[in-house]
C-alpha cells in the first residue's frame, strides 16, 4: 500500500512529468550508441578474418596479402603487435622516470611562483597535434638521430642485439622517442594529481623525523601514491599504443620482427593507416585490418579500464586514510 | 650501517637536480618544435599561401586555402553535433545520478581512450561506404565521435564543482529543476564548461587519422559538405612525407598555423579561466 | 573523329567529381583537373592519390566517381565490379632511383642495374653498394662500402605491380619467391642484415629515398627527376642499359603495345623488345563504369562532364604529358580509347555524341 506521501509524490509527478529527464536521457544515450557502433562495426568487420585465421592471427608473422601462387591472403598480426609493444616499451622506459621527476618537481620542489607555469608548459606538450610531432619527427628528429645519436649508440653499444645492424633514422628507436615525448604530459599529469593528493600529514611526519626531501618522497609520498603512479603508467601505455600519425611517419612501415631497434618496423595503427584505403575488394584482407583495429580497441580499452579502476581504488583508500 | 648526514644531503641534492632536469628535458622537444615550426613555417606565409588552392603535386606556387576551409568546416560540423550532445549528456550525468549515469560516464571515459584511427575506420564503414562518398560530413562525424565524450565528461565535472548551496538555493526559491539547471547552475559553471569545450575543439582540430578515410582530400575548395575535403592535418601528413622541398615548406606553414590556433586556444582558455574563477554568490 | 566535334560541348550544370587512385600519374591527372577547371569553371574534378589498390577498391565500392590504377585489373577484380571499364590515359616509366650524394656520387651519375641485381637487393642477398656484382656493372664509379636501404611501397601500388612484374618476367628466382602484385611480401624486410623501408605512395617512396643516404627505390620518373635523385640505367631485353626518358619509354610502347582491343585495353609493355626500349615502362588506366548510372551518386550532368573530361584528357590533355615526363599516347592507343569512350553511356544513352 502506498503511503499518503508516496501518493502525493506520484500525483505531482503525473502533473509535472520530468520533461528534462526525458530530453536529457535521449542525448546521453549517444554515448552507449557510439560505443555499440564501434563494437559492432569492429566485430562484424573482423568476422571473415577471425574465421579464416582463428587465434593463429595473433601469433603468425606472415603478412602476405597477395601470395605469388595466387592463393588467398596469409595474414598475421605478430609484426604489428611486436612493433607496438617495442615502441611502447621504449616510450615508457623514457617517459616514466621523466614523468615522475616532473610530477615531483611540480608538486613539491618547484618554487610557488613557478608551479603553475611549469604545469602549463608541460600541458602544452599535450596540446601539440600528433601530425606536427610527426612532421618534426621526420624532418628534424630522424636526421638528428641518424647523424648524431645512432652512430654513437652503434659505436659504444653496438655489441648488444638491440643496437645491432645499421641505422638510417627511420625505425623503432626514433618512434619510441617521439612516443615518449607525447605521453610525458599525460603520465606526469596523473602522477602529479596522485602525489599532490598524498596527505600533508604523511610528509610532515617524515620531515618531523628528520628526513630530507628525497627521503620524504621515497619513504612517505611515493609508496602512498604507488597505486596512482601505476595507474598513470597504465593510462600512458594506453595512449601510446593508440598513437598513429607521429609513429607512422617515422617508423619505416615494414612488417618485420627484429631485435634491433634501429630497423624499420610497424605498429598496429601504422598498418591500418597505410593499407586501409586499398584493401582491393579482398574480403579477408579488409577483415584482417578490421581485426587489427579490434585488437587495438580492446587493448586501449583494457588499459583505460585498469588505469581508471586503480585511480578509483586510490581515491577510496585515500578517503579512508585521511578520515582516520 | 646508517648513512651520514652529508651523504643523505648529497643524495637529496642529486634528487632535486634530477627532478628539475626531468622538467627541463621535457621542455626541450617543446621548444624545438616551436622553434622549427616558427622558423621553417614562416617562410611559407605569404598572400598566395592564404588565398590559393593546393597545386598539383610537386607543382609550383599555390596555397592552402582549401585545406584551411576543410579543417574549419569539419571542426564546425563536429562542434555543431558534438557540443550540444556532449553538454546535455554531461548535464544528465550531473542531474540524475544513478545506474544509467554511472554506466554512461564509464562508457564516456572509455570512449575518450579509443585510438583515433579506429574511429576513422568505423566511420568509413558506417558513413562513407554506406553513402558511397567521401565527405566532409563523414569527417565531421568522426571528429564528433571524439568530441562528445570529452565534452560530456568536462561538463559533468564542471557542474559537480558548483557548490550544492547554489542548487539548493535555487530550488528553495521555487525555481523548477530545469530552470535551476539551465539558468543557475550552468551559468555558474560557465567558465569551466566553456574551457572544456574550447579544449575539445583544440584537440579535434589537430586530429588526422579520423580524416584519412572519411574526408579523403580535395584539390579545390569544397562547395558541399557531402563531398571530399582537404584538411590542414592531412596536408601536413602528405606533404611532410613527400620529397619536394616546396611541399615541406607548405607542411611547415600549415603546421605553424595549426600550432598557433591550437596552442593559442589552449593559452587563451587557461588565462581566461584563471581570471574568472567559479565563485559562489 | 576528332576532338573538335565534341569541343562545342558546354556543361549543363555545376558538377563536382571525385577521382582517386594511383600516385604514378598523379602529377599529370591533377594538372589536367586544374586545367580543365580553367576551361570549364563549372566542372570541378578533384583527384586524390591513394595508390592503385585504393583506386580499384574505391571504384569497385562506388565510393569515388572514377578510379585510376597502373596495375591492370585482374580477372577476379574485374568480375567483382560488373560494368567497370578502363582505358589507358598515359604511360610512363618506373625509375630505379638512388641517393648516394653523401658518398660523393651525385644524382647525375648513372648507375647500371640488371634485373638480377635489383632482385637480389630487394631479396636482401645484396647488402652493400660495393657488392662485387654492382661494382662489376659500374666500373667507372667508386661505390661506397655502405648499406643499401631498399625502399618499397607500404600501400597497394600499380608502380609496385609494374616493378615486380618486370622482376618476375626476367628473374625466375623472384617469380618463384615473390611474384608480382600491387602489394607483395618483400624478402628484404625480413632478411638478416638487410633493411627495407616502406613509403606511402610514390611521394612517400621518393621522400624516403631523398631522406636516406644509400637508399634505393622505384618511383615514376618525375618523382626522381624533380627531386634530384639518381635515375639508373636498367638492362633491357636486348641487353642494353637504358635510362627511362620520353624516347625510351615510347620505344617500349611502340614495340609491345600490339593492337589494342577496346574491349580489354590491358596492355603489357614491361620488358619490351627493341634495342632502346626502357624495360620498366607501364601504361596507367582510368577506371569508370560503362553505364555511369551504375553509381547512384553520379547524375547525368556529372556523367557527361566525366565523359568529356576523359575525351579531352586523351586528346588535348596529352600536350601536358611531356613536360611532366609522361609519354603522349601512341595514335593506335588513342583510337582504341576513343572507341571505348564512345560506349560510355547513362542508362543506355551515349554520353559522347558523334555528331
Amino acid at each position: 500500500m502506498q503511503t499518503q506521501l508516496e501518493k502525493n509524490r506520484a500525483r505531482q509527478r503525473a502533473r509535472h512529468p520530468d520533461f528534462l529527464r526525458t530530453a536529457l536521457i535521449v542525448l546521453v544515450f549517444a554515448l552507449p550508441i557510439i560505443g555499440i557502433l564501434y563494437l559492432y562495426s569492429l566485430i562484424n568487420g573482423s568476422l571473415d578474418s577471425i574465421q579464416a585465421f582463428g587465434f593463429g592471427f595473433l601469433v603468425s608473422s606472415k603478412w602476405i596479402p597477395n601470395p605469388p601462387n595466387g592463393g588467398p591472403p596469409i595474414l598475421g598480426a605478430l609484426p604489428a603487435i611486436y612493433g607496438s609493444v617495442v615502441t611502447t616499451t621504449i616510450a615508457l622506459l623514457f617517459a616514466i622516470p621523466i614523468s615522475l621527476g616532473i610530477a615531483l618537481f611540480q608538486s613539491d620542489l618547484a618554487p610557488r611562483k613557478l608551479r603553475l607555469p611549469s604545469i602549463f608548459l608541460v600541458e602544452l606538450l599535450a596540446a601539440v597535434p600528433s601530425v606536427v610531432y610527426g612532421l618534426w619527427g621526420i624532418l628534424f628528429l630522424v636526421p638528428f638521430m641518424s647523424n648524431s645519436v645512432d652512430p654513437w649508440l652503434l659505436g659504444s653499444l653496438g655489441f648488444l642485439p638491440i643496437f645491432s645492424g645499421y641505422a638510417n633514422g627511420l625505425g623503432m628507436l626514433t618512434a619510441g622517442v617521439i612516443l615518449a615525448i607525447m605521453i610525458i604530459p599525460y603520465g606526469s599529469a596523473v602522477m602529479r594529481e596522485v602525489v599532490t593528493a598524498v596527505p600533508r600529514a604523511q610528509r610532515e611526519a617524515c620531515i618531523a623525523l628528520g628526513g630530507t626531501r628525497w627521503e620524504t618522497m621515497r619513504m612517505a609520498v611515493i609508496p602512498y601514491a604507488s597505486t596512482g603512479i601505476i595507474a598513470a603508467v597504465v593510462l600512458a601505455m594506453g595512449r601510446a599504443i593508440g598513437e598513429t600519425m607521429a609513429v607512422t611517419m617515422v617508423i619505416g612501415n615494414v612488417a618485420r620482427i627484429t631485435p634491433s631497434l634501429f630497423l624499420p618496423a610497424e605498429t598496429i595503427p601504422s598498418v591500418i593507416a597505410n593499407e586501409f584505403t586499398e584493401v582491393a575488394g579482398n574480403g579477408i584482407y579488409l577483415a584482417a585490418l578490421f581485426e587489427l583495429g579490434l585488437i587495438l580497441f580492446a587493448v586501449a580499452f583494457i588499459m583505460n579500464l585498469i588505469g581508471r579502476l586503480l585511480i578509483t581504488r586510490l581515491a577510496f583508500h585515500g578517503k579512508v586514510a585521511s578520515d582516520a | 650501517m646508517p648513512k651520514s648526514i652529508a651523504t643523505r644531503r648529497l643524495i637529496n641534492k642529486v634528487f632535486i637536480v634530477c627532478s628539475t632536469l626531468a622538467f627541463l628535458v621535457a621542455l626541450v622537444p617543446l621548444l624545438s618544435i616551436l622553434y622549427e615550426t616558427l622558423y621553417k613555417g614562416f617562410d611559407a606565409l605569404n598572400f598566395d599561401f592564404f588565398t590559393q588552392m593546393t597545386p598539383p603535386i610537386g607543382g609550383p606556387g599555390g596555397g592552402i586555402i582549401n585545406a584551411i576551409q576543410g579543417s574549419l568546416i569539419m571542426v564546425a560540423i563536429a562542434s555543431l553535433i558534438g557540443i550540444p550532445i556532449g553538454l546535455f549528456a554531461g548535464a544528465y550525468l550531473y542531474e540524475y545520478p544513478g545506474r544509467v549515469a554511472n554506466n554512461c560516464r564509464l562508457i564516456a571515459e572509455v570512449l575518450t581512450g579509443v585510438p583515433s584511427i579506429v574511429t576513422g575506420i568505423v566511420v568509413y564503414v558506417v558513413i562513407v561506404a554506406t553513402f558511397h562518398s567521401f565527405s566532409a560530413f563523414a569527417g565531421g562525424i568522426a571528429l564528433s565521435f571524439m568530441m562528445i565524450p570529452i565534452v560530456a565528461i568536462s561538463t559533468h565535472e564542471s557542474l559537480k564543482l558548483v557548490p550544492n548551496s547554489i542548487k539548493e538555493g535555487g530550488l528553495a526559491l521555487g525555481v523548477s529543476r530545469p530552470k535551476t539547471l539551465l539558468y543557475i547552475l550552468v551559468s555558474t559553471a560557465k567558465s569551466g564548461i566553456v574551457t572544456g569545450i574550447a579544449l575539445s575543439v583544440a584537440r579535434i582540430m589537430g586530429e588526422t587519422a579520423p580524416l584519412l578515410f572519411t574526408a579523403l582530400g580535395n584539390q579545390f575548395m569544397m562547395n558541399s559538405i557531402f563531398g571530399p575535403a582537404e584538411s590542414m592535418t592531412v596536408l601536413i601528413y602528405e606533404y611532410g612525407t613527400a620529397p619536394y622541398q616546396s611541399a615541406h615548406v607548405f607542411a611547415w606553414g600549415a603546421a605553424l598555423i595549426l600550432l598557433l590556433l591550437v596552442l593559442g586556444l589552449n593559452i587563451v582558455v587557461r588565462i581566461a579561466s584563471r581570471l574568472k574563477p567559479v565563485t559562489p554568490i | 573523329m576528332t576532338s573538335s566535334s565534341i569541343a562545342g560541348w558546354q556543361p549543363t550544370a555545376s558538377v563536382t567529381i571525385v577521382g582517386a587512385g594511383a600516385t604514378f600519374p598523379q602529377p599529370l591527372i591533377q594538372k589536367w583537373t586544374v586545367t580543365y577547371n580553367q576551361l570549364y569553371p563549372q566542372v570541378t574534378i578533384s583527384y586524390s592519390g591513394i595508390g592503385s589498390g585504393g583506386g580499384i577498391q574505391q571504384i569497385t565500392a562506388k565510393v569515388v566517381d572514377f578510379g585510376a590504377s597502373d596495375a591492370p585489373l585482374s580477372n577476379t577484380q574485374w568480375a567483382a565490379a560488373p560494368g567497370l571499364v578502363f582505358f589507358p590515359e598515359t604511360l610512363g616509366g618506373v625509375a630505379v632511383t638512388y641517393n648516394l650524394a653523401a658518398y660523393g656520387i651525385p644524382s647525375t651519375t648513372v648507375l647500371h642495374f640488371t634485373s638480377s641485381v635489383i632482385a637480389q637487393i630487394y631479396m636482401g642477398t645484396i647488402l652493400k653498394w660495393n657488392d662485387p656484382q654492382l661494382v662489376a656493372l659500374n666500373p667507372n664509379v667508386t661505390l661506397p662500402d655502405a648499406h643499401i636501404t631498399a625502399v618499397h611501397r607500404s600501400d597497394g601500388s600499380g608502380t609496385t605491380f609494374a616493378f615486380t612484374n618486370f622482376l618476375s618476367v626476367t628473374d625466375p628466382n623472384w617469380a618463384a619467391q615473390v611474384g608480382y602484385a600491387t602489394s607483395v611480401t618483400w624478402p628484404v624486410d625480413t632478411a638478416p642484415g638487410a633493411a627495407g623501408v616502406g613509403g606511402k605512395g610514390n611521394p612517400g617512396v621518393a621522400g624516403a629515398v631523398a631522406n636516406t643516404n644509400g637508399a634505393i627505390g622505384y618511383v615514376d620518373l618525375i618523382y626522381a627527376l624533380s627531386n634530384n635523385l639518381g635515375v639508373g640505367a636498367v638492362e633491357n631485353a636486348a641487353g642494353n642499359f637504358v635510362q627511362p626518358n620520353l624516347q625510351t619509354i615510347l620505344y617500349a610502347a611502340q614495340n609491345a603495345t600490339g593492337t589494342p582491343n577496346p574491349k580489354d585495353l590491358r596492355l603489357h609493355i614491361v620488358n619490351a623488345a627493341g634495342p632502346q626500349s626502357y624495360p620498366i615502362s607501364t601504361y596507367t588506366y582510368i577506371l569508370t563504369y560503362q553505364d555511369m548510372s551504375n553509381d547512384p551518386n553520379i547524375s547525368l550532368p556529372m556523367a557527361q562532364a566525366m565523359a568529356h573530361f576523359f575525351w579531352w584528357a586523351v586528346h588535348d590533355g596529352q600536350q601536358y604529358a611531356p613536360g611532366l615526363y609522361y609519354v603522349p599516347l601512341p595514335a593506335n592507343v588513342v583510337s582504341a580509347d576513343e572507341q571505348l569512350l564512345l560506349t560510355l553511356n547513362y542508362q543506355g544513352t551515349p554520353l559522347l555524341s558523334s555528331s
